[in-house]
């Protein structure tokens, strides 16, 4: 009963949607009020539903009830149960309904909360939430259903790619989610200020918390990400520049030129075509990341075995919305007033610079993204890797870290160059005292790597200045927001930048009883024990790791074999063991056994990184999301509107 | 006058960026992207020694060898038209086996042998490159081979 009911749910969901859409179209177009009080209570209906549906399906997992195909097929009753929850959506169908999920919610939110915009404008914005939604509901019903009953139900499921059972996987793509149709609600907004032309800071204040939020998850969906790619596949990279992480990657880009520039609008009335522009972009972007990652054009962990008619689908979708949207602006752009005008030495216009760099950026990781499947439709195979990135992405994104120690420094409208000057003496030191200390005493360190310490050490001193001689309890949350955001960046900079420069790495076969040295570290190989988890079988190795001042730790890296489930092979992954230390990581990974001339085991392969600094990457991950969290929250409608209760209150007291 | 100077300015910025950042784009493409190769078309002198290339094909029946250091792995890699000895140092994924399918990045040496970076197997979920969707259709391999 339950699958049924969700199915059902969804279409009257989906005919929710449809009335929205309809109700919103004849709003705009007669003026009928009464027409527009339908549209809010369809959007929040529409959210709730598609959430009860998602979380029958979540219900179906956790009971794993085999008799529905997408259980059967994705989980197992021997699984933990987190992975059974987790596993509703590690799949094609279950990840577009959470996307769905997403999108009916932040139009319900968007329902309930939203009081400044303009009622046209906000009507127009549902209506275009809505068709989002519609789309998505056609792609779900008929291409991808969920709900599916086997006809008959198998004892039971074929379980869930090993890889994918890390309690990361919980939460990565869920947040990735959040941040991806997050954006679309900036679309919306975009799309509904220009049916409405009422493009202006009201708009943009609606718009900015939606973008804020969701480049939040996007960050942290990104960091999480890096992270459980680094431990997990035991590589130790922390960024392979793979198209799947490259598509995360571009709507973050574009999320964050648009946050940067709907601040400008927001507060000085300007860049408003841009703006708008932006959003439309960023969405896109997201879509075309779903696109690429969901139709089975890149084959790898994150796409799951998909048929050529969904990719038409959902390449039909994208063509519609992206279209639609660049048409309405092309049809409308040259009605947008001109905004309020800057010199070039301004706030404004650093944060234009910001957003040209950002773009540039974006542009070429989707040229790196798109070239190999566009030469492999002429006949070429061709792969784009790391060289191709840090080539072009390197410099570009340490000259923007550059803009950005000037940018916070700057009055909006217009600024002098010589007061500009002087107030960056401190962090031009900084940046020569690591300059100089790094070229005279680091060694052989790589160009990019020296300027990104470099530069990370101006970015960290120089963010800090919009603080200074301030009443720090006085100081408002955004400029708090921005100063721990740009800081962070410096944090995660420093910690690429270290990482890449003073790397030490070890590939050996050693045999148990002997001792590898990496960096400060001599470790111990003290052999290997069979082990075996809930659901596979393990070698684990034993390590030691001493420093050189005595301290010793233990390390046990895994390689485990997880036995195929329903006939399928089995799998066998590399558990990667870390040990941090305030100085980074160390990182080792258990190889293959080394058989000697007798035929048995003797030695082992083992590789060791020692990573300096590698940490303070996701240190800078996470905090730039606490920074953007706090720009957020300062500037909440709920806390203004508590705010102000409170100011009335207290002057009640006092009349 | 002076605002519009301004705009002009900045769109002229603009576009010496956007030039600009297409010109390294296109560059750094032309110089880093790898190019897919079979054994056969390296063979018909599709590459040149040191270009970065990646390069796809099976695991020779009986090809492995392991050298004493217990890291570094010689094999041949072939399409069934062609064969080319590779050389590898490293880990390699769990699923590298004979008679199986294997991409690798390298660059080809002037002795002929491909120096393989990075192996990874076919069947290894963690990576699959597209290419390795259509191997076993222009591969077929008699057993023993």
């Amino acid at each position: 009963m339950i699958a049924e009911l969700g199915l059902a749910l969804l279409w009257i969901a989906a005919a929710l949607a449809c009335l929205s859409l309809v109700v919103g179209i004849l709003y705009v177009r007669t003026g009928k009020d009464d027409l527009a009080a339908l549209v809010r209570p369809a959007s929040v209906a529409q959210g709730v539903l598609t959430a009860v549906a998602f979380g029958l399906l979540i219900t179906l997992f956790v009971r794993s009830d085999m008799s529905v195909e997408l259980v059967a097929r994705n989980s197992h009753s021997l699984k933990p149960m987190l992975f059974k929850v987790a596993g509703a959506w590690g799949n094609h169908e279950g990840s577009m309904l959470l996307w769905l999920t997403i999108l009916g919610v932040s139009g319900a939110l968007v329902a309930i909360f939203e009081k400044r915009l303009r009622k046209d404008t906000l009507v127009a914005t549902l209506a275009a939430q809505a068709a989002l939604s519609l789309g998505f509901f056609a792609f779900l019903l008929f291409s991808s259903n969920p709900f599916k009953r086997l006809p008959v139900a198998p004892p039971d499921g074929q379980g869930l790619n090993p890889l994918l059972q890390d309690p990361g996987l919980a939460f990565h793509p869920p947040t990735l989610y959040i941040g991806y149709v997050g954006i679309s609600v900036a679309f919306s907004f975009a799309v509904g200020a220009l049916v409405t032309r009422e493009i202006g800071p009201a708009f943009a204040r609606a718009m900015r918390p939606w973008v804020l939020g969701s480049w939040i998850f996007l960050t942290l969906g990104i960091t999480a990400g890096s992270y459980w790619a680094y431990y997990e596949l035991g590589w130790g990279g922390w960024w392979f520049w793979d198209p799947v992480e490259n598509v995360s990657l571009i709507p973050w880009l574009a999320g964050a030129a648009l946050l940067h520039s709907v601040s400008v609008t927001a507060t000085r009335n300007a860049l408003r075509a841009w703006t708008v522009m932006l959003a439309v972009i960023a969405f896109s972007m997201s879509m075309v990341g779903t696109f690429i990652v969901r139709s089975g054009l890149l084959t790898s962990v994150h796409s799951f075995a998909v048929d050529p008619e969904r990719g038409t689908f959902l390449l039909a979708l994208m063509a519609i919305y992206i279209g639609g949207a660049l048409t309405l602006f092309a049809l409308r752009a040259g009605t947008v007033a001109e905004g309020k005008k800057f010199a070039l030495l301004s706030r404004e216009g650093s944060l234009v610079i910001n957003n040209l760099l950002l773009t540039t950026i974006l542009a070429l990781v989707l040229l790196g993204t798109l070239y190999p499947i566009v030469a492999e439709a002429m006949g070429e195979k061709i792969s784009v890797g790391p060289p191709y990135y840090n080539k072009v992405a390197g410099p570009l994104a340490l000259i923007l870290c550059l803009v950005m120690v000037t940018g916070p420094l700057l009055n909006w409208r217009k600024d002098d160059g010589k007061k500009l000057w002087s107030r960056l003496p401190i962090a031009i030191f900084a940046g020569a005292v690591i300059l100089f200390g790094l070229v005279l005493f680091g060694g052989k360190v790589g160009v990019l790597p020296l300027l990104g310490m470099t530069v990370a050490g101006i970015v960290a001193v120089a963010s800090l200045a919009p603080l200074w001689k301030r009443n720090l309890r006085r100081t408002p949350l955004p400029t708090w927001g921005m100063v721990i955001a740009h800081f962070s960046v410096a944090i995660a900079l420093a910690g690429m930048a270290a990482e890449s420069a003073f790397i030490k790495e070890r590939l050996v076969a050693a045999a148990p009883g002997e001792t590898v040295k990496v960096d400060d570290y001599s470790v111990k190989f003290a052999g290997v024990t069979p082990t075996a988890g809930p659901n596979y079988t393990a070698i684990r190795g034993t390590l030691i790791a001493t420093t050189s001042s005595g301290a010793s730790f233990t390390l046990h890296p895994e390689a485990r074999t997880f036995p195929g489930l329903m006939g399928t092979a089995p799998t066998e992954t590399n558990e990667a063991a870390l040990l941090t230390r305030p100085g980074g990581q160390l990182y080792v990974v258990l190889g293959q056994p080394v058989t000697g001339d007798d035929g048995t085991a003797d030695r082992y392969q083992l590789r060791l990184w020692w990573k300096p600094l590698v940490w303070w990457i996701w240190l800078g991950g996470a905090l730039i999301a606490i920074g953007a969290a706090l720009s957020m929250l300062g500037r909440a409608q709920l806390l203004e509107i508590w705010r102000v209760r409170r100011a009335r209150k207290a002057e009640e007291r006092f009349a | 006058m002076k605002a519009k100077h301004q705009r002009l300015i900045l769109a002229a910025v603009a576009l010496c960026g956007v030039a600009g950042a297409g010109v390294l784009g296109a560059s750094a493409l032309r110089d880093e992207a790898a190019y897919f190769r079979t054994p056969a078309e390296v063979k018909a002198g599709k590459t040149m020694v040191g270009e970065p290339m990646r390069l796809g094909g099976m695991v020779a029946a009986g090809s492995i060898r392991r050298q004493s250091d217990g890291l570094t792995i010689d094999f041949v890699a072939t399409d069934g038209k062609a064969s080319i000895p590779v050389q590898f140092k490293g880990i390699v994924p769990d699923l590298f086996a004979e008679n199986s399918g294997m991409v690798a990045d390298g660059r080809m040496r002037a002795d002929g042998i491909f120096v393989a970076d990075r192996i990874l197997a076919k069947h290894d979920e963690r990576y699959m490159p597209p290419q390795m969707g259509e191997m076993p259709k222009n591969m077929k391999l008699a057993p023993g081979e």
